[in-house]
């Protein structure tokens, strides 16, 4: 059974119809790339999966793990282990870092019947995944995401993951506004969180990312359809031609 | 978005849980209010000369302002004119004689602190705070008076008091809030009938936090209590106030006065959680909490510290004050104030700084759900001789929904060149966006709410007294229940 199955997803925000039809199948161990153009509807898939209630499924389905994914609420559909890493992650002032992970962290806990996490278990944990994405001790009592730059906002995404351990990883965007380095380290901790039990999807932009977190599936979105997918070299492809190529092949379709 | 706005409606409409009425013999006078309902009540009260001719001169002033229609009208709230005359100006719980400890307080009452979950047995009182209770507007019991009296603390009753120190009565009432002050003011300095008293002496730090606790019951009353609180030389003390009231269909008045004064390297800190009822969904109902509360840093290096809550009451008319009067003396604002369904809050203090290189802080965070008015109104004023003097504010607005309205009005009147003022302020909406990051974490929306909206009020909450911050944070989330769902 694959863990995540997408059937002729179609999604409309604010009325406009952005996904026209997307079927993806990601199994368990593998890592998806979704890439496309400014505007062709990845990070709406993103959200979709994630659950955002201004997103509105006009048809289609969504079956994440055995589960009907549309069913579900928000914040059940992340306690069930889906995880988004935000492309703009927010600021919630006057509220730490380690204490919203761990609530975060308890809230799925209890969601699973399972004990929950005290402040004096938890602390060494979160200190382990921040040293692995090599962000400074001082970042547990700042307030989520307040005052952090670009790249710092990124990499407490990917703690945040490393904490939660999802079963699937919907990174939107990762890269974006991550400086050479930034992306070193976001990479490193994304890569050793991939094993058998996990999958993740990648939507972004550029191929650089892909360098870095290497895909088994690349998969071209234009115009909220996938028009082609392949492996990593379809990447090297895209980045070679642009987008422009696979424009025709959708006109062709159609 | 349009989900996201009904779910914090939902969330706002949770109930008054504290709207029980309590049936016990009252001792009223009757509506209406003249020079003999004055001496009435002063004379109910047995109270010396001297207590009753300054109310008698405060009534006279009053009728005065009363005749020119002199009630504020500046500040940003709207209300039906108040009949004063239909007003009943004392109701108290009938007691057959004076009474000499707990276990002779009618068990009504009691049970009715009990259900507020304040107890007022001593045996009970673990956490050591003392309690002053006041029940419509007579003190009903005072609780580790013997305690407080080893360290040669009073705390008592306002009528006890004056009763039994009068000359300290006599030297400091009215020398913050004169009681020609404002209409409210007045008022109350004509027909106050209880509140809380503290004195502490030279050197003494009060060994036990101090608590009174206000209940409105009665109907078509107004609560006027008076609270007067003095530091002397080193000395300090930390007081707290709650308050609650019965749902009831119709606006009940409360005009209350407080009075701090702080001698040389004294301190005050003063924290209030204020929940009267704040009228229905509709905005029917609720109390009109107008009321004036003022500080005397009179000592050199002496402090008062402000920390309120507002979560409750129809109409807010509040500021919180500090005359930073003692060289380097320290004035400090804290403030929480909500306004759910149809509330007005019209809240913030005034700095008047007098003495050199005083200090103040003035932190205010504004919250408005539902139809909620919300108005900051602060002024920071450097006088002449306040060389060397600071002030730093910071005022922030959270909007919950698209109905509700937040308002700042700063005043700032500077005299003295050498001064320091800064000001910050902000205004946000709690974020569609962050209720989902909170979500998209496994958090429900309304843990996701209450996290926000206690991260919005962080640096007003670690002011208050740890057990008071935990009751504050719980006060907020149930107040709000219903605005975010």
């Amino acid at each position: 059974m694959s863990l995540l199955e997408i059937k002729n997803l179609h999604a409309s925000v604010n009325g406009n119809e952005i996904l026209k039809g997307i079927d993806l199948t990601v199994n368990a161990g593998e890592v998806h790339s979704i890439m496309g153009p400014n505007g062709s509807g990845k990070s709406t898939l993103a959200q979709v999966l994630a659950r955002r209630e201004s997103y509105i499924v006009t048809a289609g389905s969504i079956t994440f793990d055995g589960k009907d994914l549309l069913e579900m609420k928000t914040e059940d559909a992340a306690c069930e282990g889906l995880f988004m890493a935000f492309q703009y992650p927010v600021e919630i002032p006057g509220i730490s870092n380690a204490y919203f992970l761990r609530a975060a962290l308890n809230a799925v806990l209890k969601y699973r019947g399972q004990d929950e996490m005290d402040a004096i278990d938890f602390l060494p944990l979160l200190k382990e995944k921040m040293r692995m994405l090599e962000m400074d001790e001082r970042f547990l009592n700042r307030p989520v995401n307040e005052g952090f730059s670009g790249g710092e906002k990124k990499r407490n995404e990917i703690v945040q993951m490393a904490v939660l351990e999802p079963k699937l990883a919907v990174l939107d965007e990762t890269d974006s506004g991550l400086d050479i380095d930034a992306l070193k380290i976001v990479a490193k901790g994304v890569n050793a969180m991939r094993n058998k039990n996990r999958a993740m999807v990648l939507v972004t932009h550029y191929q650089r990312l892909l360098d870095y977190i290497v895909p088994d599936f690349v998969h071209v979105l234009v115009n909220g359809r996938i028009v082609k997918s392949g492996g990593p070299e379809l990447a090297l492809e895209l980045e070679e031609k642009g987008y422009s190529w696979t424009e025709p092949e959708l006109a062709g379709k159609r | 978005m349009s989900s996201t706005v009904n779910q914090i409606n939902d969330l706002t409409q949770q109930e008054y849980k504290w709207g029980f009425v309590t049936s016990i013999d009252e001792d009223r006078l009757p509506p209406g209010l003249n020079e003999d309902v004055v001496r009435a009540i002063s004379l109910k009260k047995g109270e010396p000369e001297f207590m009753m001719e300054w109310r008698l001169k405060a009534y006279r002033y009053w009728a005065t302002l009363e005749r020119k229609h002199a009630e504020p009208t500046w500040a940003n709230v709207k209300y039906p004119p108040i009949d004063y005359q239909a007003l009943s100006y004392y109701s108290a719980p009938k007691q057959k004689k004076e009474l000499k400890s707990l276990d002779e307080v009618d068990p009504e009452i009691l049970d009715t602190y009990a259900k507020l979950g304040i107890p007022l047995h001593e045996q009970k009182l673990l956490a050591g705070v003392a309690v002053d209770a006041v029940f419509d507007s007579v003190s009903v019991a005072t609780t580790f008076k013997a305690k407080l009296a080893e360290a040669g603390v009073i705390f008592c009753s306002f009528s006890e008091a004056v009763k039994n120190h009068p000359e300290l009565v006599k030297k400091y009432l009215g020398s913050v809030v004169p009681y020609t002050d404002n209409f409210f003011a007045t008022l109350n300095a004509a027909v106050f009938s209880d509140g809380s008293f503290v004195y502490v002496p030279k050197g003494v730090r009060c060994p036990m936090e101090l608590s009174t606790y206000f209940r409105i019951n009665a109907q078509n009353t107004g609560q006027f209590e008076r609270t007067l609180i003095i530091a002397d030389e080193g000395a300090s003390v930390s007081y707290l106030e709650g308050c609650t009231a019965p749902i009831r269909d119709e606006n009940q008045l409360h005009a209350a006065v407080v009075e701090l004064i702080t001698h040389d390297n004294a301190t005050i800190k003063y924290s209030t959680v204020q929940n009267w009822y704040p009228g229905d969904k509709e905005g029917k109902g609720g109390i009109y909490n107008f009321v004036t509360k003022r500080g005397k840093a009179l000592g050199k290096n002496s402090k008062i510290s402000w920390t309120q809550v507002e979560t409750g009451s129809a109409i807010t008319w509040k500021y919180p004050s500090c005359i930073l009067q003692g060289d380097n003396s320290v004035g400090e604002f804290y403030s929480v104030a909500l306004t759910n369904n149809y509330q007005q809050a019209d809240t913030g203090t005034k700095m008047i700084h007098i003495g050199k290189n005083t200090k103040s802080t003035v932190v205010s965070k504004g919250i408005s759900a539902g139809h909620g008015q919300n108005t900051y109104r602060g002024m920071i004023k450097i006088l002449k001789g306040a060389t060397g003097a600071r002030n730093y504010t910071q005022c922030d607005s959270l909007l919950i929904g698209d109905k509700c309205g937040a308002h700042t009005f700063p005043y700032i009147e500077v005299k003295n060149a050498s001064a320091r003022m800064e000001h910050e302020a902000s205004t946000s909406k709690i974020g569609e966006d962050q209720i989902f990051y909170l979500q998209q974490r496994g958090i429900t929306k309304e843990e996701a709410v209450s996290m926000i909206i206690n991260g919005f009020c962080k640096a007003v909450f670690k002011e208050l007294p740890m057990e008071f911050a935990v009751e504050a944070q719980k006060l907020l989330s149930i107040s709000l229940e219903g605005s975010v769902g």
